[in-house]
């Protein structure tokens, strides 16, 4: 699997012509998808490193986020989108929304800003059945318009390379990851993981974002490895403390079918 | 039993012969559907009549899957059995959606097979087998569906299953088992059937963990194709995954297409310290003579090379609805070779269904034809028979911004 991932990483940064940027959200999943880059490109990796923050984080991600920049040397562009923030945009306002201008607008700010033509995400396809219908590589329009009824043929190992003016390509190494694949590499790797994750008081984040929208599971998994037999036995979905993955069954499409990640 | 491998296979079949429902089952059964997912679908708007729960709503997530009750695009789920772990490849069955099913069989090693037992053989049912044995793809189990409709009677299996048999037997395919299903009340699937007692054969999760997984191309002679170049503290690293047999350190290797020769001076791979590695491992190397190579050249050993060629016999299959006029400029890509091409002869022009032959030396091929072509290349490019090494006996045909074409070389 990692092969495959660091082939596809490869891949990418050669078609795109070196115009390329990860977003890392912090989590365990764009965490591991740093580790393979910088595994791809032998510890230098040649293109910047996005952070889309909404404010709303954990104090926790924005720590590890500082001192693994230094220790990564890292070419870091963290990017708000200042104008809904200062005007005061909250969850309670509307999930969607607040989403959508938080996360979704400042992604697309940032890439008309800085001009990038492809963007790594370290999204799986066990994750959401939305996102299990994804391609490896995935165009998508100026306005970040997902055309998920018309998808380009994807066959073996060759991707859609070429593209329309003013459209992105977004690149998934991990789409054929699972939750548990991520965890088996995070122990067989070393990988640092933000501390979340594990439990404190009887409780842990299985998948962390802003602070107001994800809820804490409880588990006694403190180790990597009680994190690992716990995911081998549970029937509680990842993304079970995701607000925005629930509320209406076609929510996550349609936040989809605007551009979020 | 053990094993503890990993199998990727694909489903397909006519729309409406229940491919969906047969994945909802296997996940259901497998336990690997976690329950507030379960518990989504049970709530959901849309119940079935007869109050089971729709088990398609487990793969079909679009909203216009759901309303229009088909698949739309491929799907990847998974889920494990005591001996290994399954990637299920959902393909849609809808003629107009054949592209998506096209990419879902690409990337499997087996396929399952559905076929409605109140239908038989439908025109996608015939389509879906001759592209997987276009694919390649050889190893196949056919499940006959909707036993519960007909009462659970042996002869409707039998007439089915001899119909379907009779075709293969057609098209030169083979399949391992032929079961009888219902995958909506989950005989034959997880566990065995007791309304079937005439079965004495296994159910689809005995027949998934009988088939054997493919063999590595490890022992092959070396093939590494080059995906780019690295300028790393001074050093030029050629990157790219090992195809078959072994890069050590020392080696005398050949680089092809030009023929010059040069040696592995280092093997990179970031914190490790390696002597050897084998094909599937994404590596960079050193050579002695790094100048002369670039994205698309391919190491191999002297005296084991692949094909180097600018003619190419080759099978293809057309998807896009804009055809093809022999002499038209297209571009190849092959691993990561990229040139210009041309489709210089067309000697059949073939029904992806019903396998007849449209035209005989054609001039043109159209969307969702399948072509036994010749292609001529602009510079020689490396390949390999697809049965030999899958990744340099493949292809896809790239017209502007878009693939139009898969094909293999035969």
């Amino acid at each position: 699997m990692e092969n495959q991932s660091i082939f596809i990483i490869r891949e990418a940064y050669y078609q795109f012509h070196h115009n390329v940027v990860a977003l890392w959200s912090i989590g365990k999943d764009s965490t591991t998808l740093l580790w393979l880059i910088r595994k791809a490109f032998f510890g230098k990796i040649p293109f910047p490193i996005l952070h889309i923050d909404t404010g709303y984080k954990f104090n926790e991600i924005y720590k590890f986020r500082d001192t693994y920049k230094k220790i990564w040397s890292l070419d870091l562009i963290v990017h708000r989108n200042e104008e809904a923030i200062v005007s005061g945009m909250t969850p309670e306002k509307g999930r969607l929304e607040c989403c959508t201008q938080l996360k979704t607008r400042a992604l697309k700010d940032a890439l008309n800003k800085y001009g990038f033509q492809a963007l790594y995400l370290g999204i799986r396809r066990d994750e959401h059945g939305i996102r299990a219908k994804e391609r490896v590589f995935s165009p998508r329009d100026k306005d970040f318009v997902w055309d998920y009824t018309n998808q380009p043929p994807e066959l073996w190992d060759q991707y859609k390379s070429k593209l329309n003016t003013e459209e992105h390509i977004r690149v998934h190494p991990l789409l054929g990851w699972t939750e548990l694949d991520i965890w088996r590499y995070i122990k067989r790797e070393n990988i640092p993981i933000v501390d979340l994750y594990f439990a404190r008081n009887e409780k842990r984040y299985r998948s962390i974002g802003c602070k107001p929208c994800v809820e804490p599971v409880s588990s006694d998994a403190d180790t990597i490895d009680k994190i690992i037999e716990e995911l081998k036995t549970t029937m509680i979905s990842e993304r079970s403390g995701r607000a925005q993955d629930k509320e209406s069954d076609y929510i996550m499409q349609k936040l989809r079918a605007l551009g979020y990640m | 039993m053990e094993d503890r491998g990993f199998l990727k296979f694909v489903i397909v079949g006519h729309i409406d012969h229940g491919k969906s429902t047969l994945i909802g089952r296997l996940l259901v059964d497998t336990d690997s559907i976690p329950y507030d997912k379960i518990k989504e679908i049970e709530e959901s708007r849309e119940k079935r009549m007869d109050g089971e729960i729709e088990f398609a709503f487990l793969v079909d997530h679009f909203r216009e899957e759901r309303e229009r009750k088909i698949t739309i695009d491929t799907v990847h789920t998974f889920f494990e059995t005591p001996k290994r772990g399954y990637v299920i490849i959902d393909a849609p069955g809808h003629v107009e959606y054949v592209k998506n099913m096209i990419s879902g069989a690409s990337q499997a090693e087996m396929a399952l097979l559905i076929v409605d037992v109140t239908e038989g053989i439908c025109e996608q049912t015939k389509r879906h087998a001759n592209l997987l044995s276009m694919l390649g793809i050889a190893q196949v189990i056919v499940a006959i569906n909707k036993m519960d409709i007909v009462y659970y009677k042996e002869e409707k299996f039998k007439r089915v299953s001899n119909e379907v048999r009779g075709f293969f037997t057609q098209i030169g395919m083979n399949a391992d088992y032929y079961i009888p299903i219902s995958a909506l009340k989950g005989d034959n699937v997880a566990t065995r059937s007791r309304k079937m007692d005439w079965y004495d054969g296994p159910n689809i999760l005995q027949s998934l963990d009988s088939i054997k997984l493919g063999s590595t191309a490890e022992d092959k002679s070396l093939l590494f194709p080059i995906q780019d170049v690295y300028e790393i503290d001074g050093n030029r690293i050629a990157v790219g995954r090992v195809e078959a047999g072994r890069v050590e350190a020392g080696m005398e290797v050949k680089i092809l297409p030009e023929g010059r020769k040069s040696s592995i001076k280092r093997i990179e791979k970031f914190q490790e310290d390696r002597e050897r590695v084998v094909a599937g491992e994404s590596i960079g190397v050193i050579i002695e003579d790094p100048n002369f190579i670039q994205r698309g050249s391919v190491m191999c050993v002297e005296g084991k090379e692949p094909i180097v060629t600018n003619r190419i016999k080759a099978n293809l299959i057309w998807l896009s609805k804009q055809g093809f006029i022999i002499d038209e400029s297209i571009r190849m890509r092959l691993s990561t070779q990229e040139v210009n091409a041309n489709i210089t002869c067309i000697k059949k022009r073939i029904d992806s269904s019903s396998l007849e032959v449209i035209e005989e030396d054609a001039t043109r091929i159209g969307n969702l034809e399948i072509g036994e072509v010749e292609i001529r290349t602009e510079e020689p490019i490396v390949v390999t028979k697809f049965n030999d090494i899958q990744e340099l006996g493949r292809f896809v045909l790239v017209r502007g911004n878009d693939v139009v074409a898969g094909g293999i070389i035969p």
